[in-house]
């Protein structure tokens, strides 16, 4: 490629050797909508299988399948590309970058994704069927007692995490290296803030998860006994290493939702966000004490009181900086000028269901109480209002924000705003009763229910199927919008949008900010 | 304005005000939206503890969504306000940083007490070891009294009725064919370990929940102040069957225990005694029924057709040299739904079995196989 190239390559090499941010960042979009399919298309048999009591569609085995895979490509393969797609489109956009620091390797980790999730997909189809430990695949029943494609799965594994640390070493480069004249870091959006601070845990307990499914590989094939009592090891020992690596996950998911939220919810009320400072130091002390929480995860493993009691105080204590957050959007909202445009609903779906699954984080913190939640449904409802209607609302409110900026056309506000209201209503027919039955005894990770159950979980499947199809109508809003959408030309998308990616052009030209601009 | 307000707090209440009444009526009685408060102190403790947190999520709830309402309502453009321009405000700000803490502060006291007393283990008044088995319970008494007993705890519901061609029972799923019988007002020492993959014994009624993991003993501990059944089920993924290895715990007065555990001992006794016993082939070959009809004829059918397991009518190996008839039935094939049976039948149902099969569903072998062979075969 020589020094002057205005415009993409032809065809599919555009794709293939891009090393755009832009183009990057729509496969990674697109990427991670394809999982999110495939992923719900997994959620859909599970939550048919237990629409009704007794066995109908599948057999226990191929649930335990479903529900693990659902489970990995959500979290590996949906949620975190999706933002990973985010951030290459807007950080660079956002600090007045002309494109991340190190756009080979920005390529590199886009492009091994797809065959890690085209194998780790496949292994449904080998002898012995795919993985079937759940996503958190504790050992010995991810080791000793796995099918054969295990090994396949700790491969994909590896791979996804080194598509993350690439992922999350360019983001840093970047944010550290190439913002604009006058960008302090105190000056920089959220949105870069919660990256920035996302990127630093991935690189920090991502090679930690490597080392967990590198000691299960070496158990299931070289005779190691880390995970095994008989040789002298220990099953707990795998969960210390995996939720070291799972909750700082966890976090990892959310915090750039909150920096989309961040950016949305003050565009809407046009009005600064409240308590800029405040939200960095929480963000920031969120991710520090997210490594000091892990155990809250095995409260019933048999921990000794003093640790139970420490897990418990220092995961009370993340409330605070998260309640912190939650006050200041709604104070960003007070007093201002809202409109409600579908980011907007999306952003407001998320405060308030967010804050309900902060709620039963809360509760779930208090080690006694913990000893009846602790796997049942409770925390399986606890985790979809945090990564479902924290995480994915927030993408979605993302993706409907920026959408006119990426591609110069409006979507049909009508469609947006239908899609909210079924996705927010049908989210909590689906996943408010799993508070109850949880509560009342009913275990996650089952195929089958005894009959007490059979009314919330049939209300729960309806909201799930109906849930699932509207993400559909999402899709459709997307697609149209860029094949057909109403041309727009205005820079600045939205009254109330405030920083530098409402600076260019409108759609955003496949090169901006090839000069740095200067910021106040 | 004011009275739209009240009207629009009213809206956002009474959901909140109906779920609290579902959830306070349920309490009563074993509730179908809460948690149970269950049958022991700490598990009414622990109770309160859940309604209390959940109360302080509401009302701080209440504020925020309170507040975000109002705002919503009163401060958008279609009113025609202007924005403030206010973004800060430190005072503000170390409020909402300590009031948070201060309330969790009031709530880790209780949380912190009721902990400490799980964790007291301190004089038990009986000793139960747990093993959970991929997919079923094992359980054994370990103090004098009721020295050798032990029995496994499967799930009793029948595949009929889980794969829908017979309608299904009250206890659909939470039935088992022998119960863990404990006796009332008395502390009971859970020790809980696993033979296979990690298991959780959970019973919501008694607020146990604890992993079994093999290799190492956990402890839990329990005291019932009311008889009853109380049912449970496996909290950990283990595998396949992880569904359907439910717990069942009988509760019963003292007296009732008593007379349980002798008659268990009793009955540990005569099996003791019938090890060393030769029997004839008809003796044989009425327990042999009894028991493949409990342990084998779900999988390998009622008359030997086979279904989930292969045809015992004809079968090379039942119809083979008796040494690898053994094998099967004693260590099972690995990989394969058939399990190791030498752990779970004592020396004499494993005889008595074998046998029936050797002589059964037309496999007219003529030969029988004695508890002594069993044994033999067990030690190699
Ligand atoms: C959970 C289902 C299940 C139960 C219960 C079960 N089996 Fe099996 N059994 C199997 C399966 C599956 C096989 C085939 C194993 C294989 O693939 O070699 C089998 C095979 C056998 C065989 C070898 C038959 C042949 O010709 O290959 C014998 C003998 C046998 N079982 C005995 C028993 C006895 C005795 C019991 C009861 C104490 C029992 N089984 C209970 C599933 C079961
Ligand atoms: C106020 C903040 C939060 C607190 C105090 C909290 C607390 C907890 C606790 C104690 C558990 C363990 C429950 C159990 O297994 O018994 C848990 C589970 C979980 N949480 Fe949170 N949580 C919070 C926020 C979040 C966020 C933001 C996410 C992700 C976006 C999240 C995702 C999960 C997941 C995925 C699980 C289940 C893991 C599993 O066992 O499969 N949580 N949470
Ligand atoms: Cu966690
Ligand atoms: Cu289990």
């Amino acid at each position: 490629m020589g020094a002057h190239h205005h415009g993409p390559a032809k065809g599919l090499s555009r794709w293939l050797f891009a090393t755009n941010h832009k183009d990057i960042g729509t496969m990674y979009l697109w990427f991670s909508f394809s999982m999110f399919i495939l992923g719900g298309s997994f959620a859909m048999v599970i939550r048919a299988e237990l629409f009704q009591p007794g066995m109908q569609l599948v057999d226990p085995l191929f649930f335990n399948q479903m529900t693990t895979l659902h489970g990995l490509i959500m979290v590996f393969g949906a949620i975190m590309p999706s933002f990973v797609g985010l951030a290459n489109w807007m950080i660079p956009m956002m600090i007045g970058a002309p494109d991340m620091a190190l756009p080979r390797m920005n390529n590199w980790s886009f492009w091994i994704l797809p065959p890690t999730f085209l194998l780790l997909a496949s292994t449904l189809f080998m002898e012995g069927g795919g993985p079937a430990f759940g996503w958190t695949f504790y050992a010995p029943l991810s080791t000793t007692y796995a099918a054969p494609s295990v090994t396949f799965f700790i491969f994909g594994i590896h791979m996804a995490g080194l598509s993350s640390i690439m992922g999350s070493i360019n983001i840093i480069a970047t944010v550290m290296n190439m913002r604009a004249p006058g960008m302090t870091y105190m000056k920089m959006p959220m949105f870069v803030w919660t990256w920035l601070i996302t990127a630093f845990l991935l690189v920090a307990v991502m090679p930690v998860l490597a080392g967990a499914v590198t000691m299960m590989l070496m158990d299931i094939h070289f005779g190691t006994s880390f995970f095994s009592a008989a040789g002298g090891g220990d099953p707990v020992l795998f969960q210390h290493i995996f939720w070291f690596f799972g909750h700082p996950e966890v976090y990892i998911i959310i915090l750039p939702a909150f920096g989309v939220v961040s950016q949305i919810i003050p565009a809407f009320s046009r009005k600064p966000l409240f308590g800029y400072d405040s939200m960095v130091y929480a963000t920031a002390s969120i991710a520090l004490l997210s490594f000091l929480v892990w155990a809250h995860h095995m409260y019933t493993v048999g921990m000794p009181v003093a640790g139970e009691l420490f897990f418990m105080y220092a995961t009370m204590l993340i409330a605070v900086p998260t309640g912190v957050k939650v006050f200041n959007w709604v104070t960003t909202m007070w007093r201002g000028s809202m409109t409600f445009e579908t980011p907007m609903l999306f952003a407001i779906g998320f405060l308030i269901l967010f804050t309900i699954g902060g709620f039963t984080g809360l509760m779930l913190s208090i080690a006694p109480a913990d000893f009846q939640y602790h796997d049942s449904y409770f925390v399986v409802a606890h985790f979809h209002y945090v990564m479902v209607a924290g995480a994915l609302f927030s993408m979605t409110a993302a993706v409907y924000y920026w959408l006119p900026k990426w591609c110069g056309r409006m979507y049909n506000e009508t469609m947006g705003k239908t899609h909210f209201w079924i996705s927010f209503i049908s989210f909590n027919v689906a996943f408010f009763p799993q508070h109850f039955v949880g509560l009342a005894g009913m275990p996650r990770r089952i195929p089958d229910y005894a009959l007490q159950f059979a009314d919330f979980n049939m209300m729960s499947s309806i909201g799930a199927f109906v849930y699932g199809l509207s993400q559909l109508l999402w899709g459709y809003n997307v697609i149209s919008t860029i094949v057909a959408g109403k041309p727009i030309s205005d820079e600045k998308v939205w009254e109330g949008a405030e920083g530098l990616e409402w600076t260019v052009a409108t759609p955003a030209p496949f090169h901006t900010f090839e000069t740095p601009p200067q910021v106040k | 304005m004011f009275v739209k307000a009240k009207r629009l707090s009213a809206l956002t209440l009474s959901p909140v005000l109906t779920l609290m009444a579902m959830l306070n009526a349920g309490a009563a009685k074993a509730s179908s939206v809460n948690m149970p408060p269950g049958v022991t102190t700490v598990g009414q403790t622990i109770y309160g503890l859940h309604m209390t947190i959940l109360w302080i999520c509401v009302i701080v709830g209440l504020v925020v969504f309170g507040v975000m309402f109002y705002s919503i309502y009163h401060h958008r453009k279609s009113r025609g306000v202007t924005a403030s321009t206010f973004h800060e405000s430190t005072k503000v700000e170390i409020a909402w940083t300590l009031v948070p803490f201060l309330i969790l502060i009031v709530v880790a006291v209780p949380a912190t007490t009721t902990l400490l007393d799980v964790y007291d283990f301190e004089d038990a008044e009986l000793d139960v070891l747990i093993t959970g088995y991929q997919w079923k319970w094992k359980y054994e008494y370990l103090d004098e009294e009721g020295e050798n007993v032990q029995f496994f705890s499967n799930l009793r519901t029948p595949q009929s009725e889980i794969y829908n061609t017979e309608s299904k029972g009250e206890h659909y799923l939470l039935e088992v064919d022998e119960p863990l019988v404990i006796p009332v007002d008395t502390k009971v020492r859970f020790l809980v370990t696993a033979n296979d993959v990690i298991h959780a014994w959970w019973v919501p009624e008694l607020a146990v929940k604890k992993d079994a993991i093999p290799g190492f003993i956990n402890e839990t501990w329990t005291k019932a102040n009311e008889v009853g059944v109380y049912r449970g089920q496996c909290a950990e993924l283990c595998g396949k069957d992880h569904g359907f290895m439910p717990i069942v715990v009988n509760v019963v007065s003292k007296d009732e225990y008593a007379e349980w555990i002798g008659s268990k001992q009793a009955e540990a006794a005569e099996i003791k005694k019938l090890m060393a016993q030769n029997f004839s082939l008809d003796e044989l070959m009425e327990r042999g029924k009894g028991v493949y009809d409990r342990s084998c004829a779900a999988c390998h059918g009622a008359n030997g057709e086979g279904g989930l397991g292969n045809a015992i009518a004809k079968s090379p190996i039942a119809t083979g040299p008796l040494d690898g008839h053994l094998e099967v039935g004693i260590n099972g094939v690995p990989g394969t739904a058939m399990q190791a049976f030498g752990g779970q039948l004592n020396d004499v149902d494993m005889a008595a079995v074998i046998t029936y099969q050797r002589n059964a569903f037309g496999n007219n072998m003529g030969d029988l196989v004695q508890p002594i062979d069993v044994f033999n075969h067990k030690k190699g």
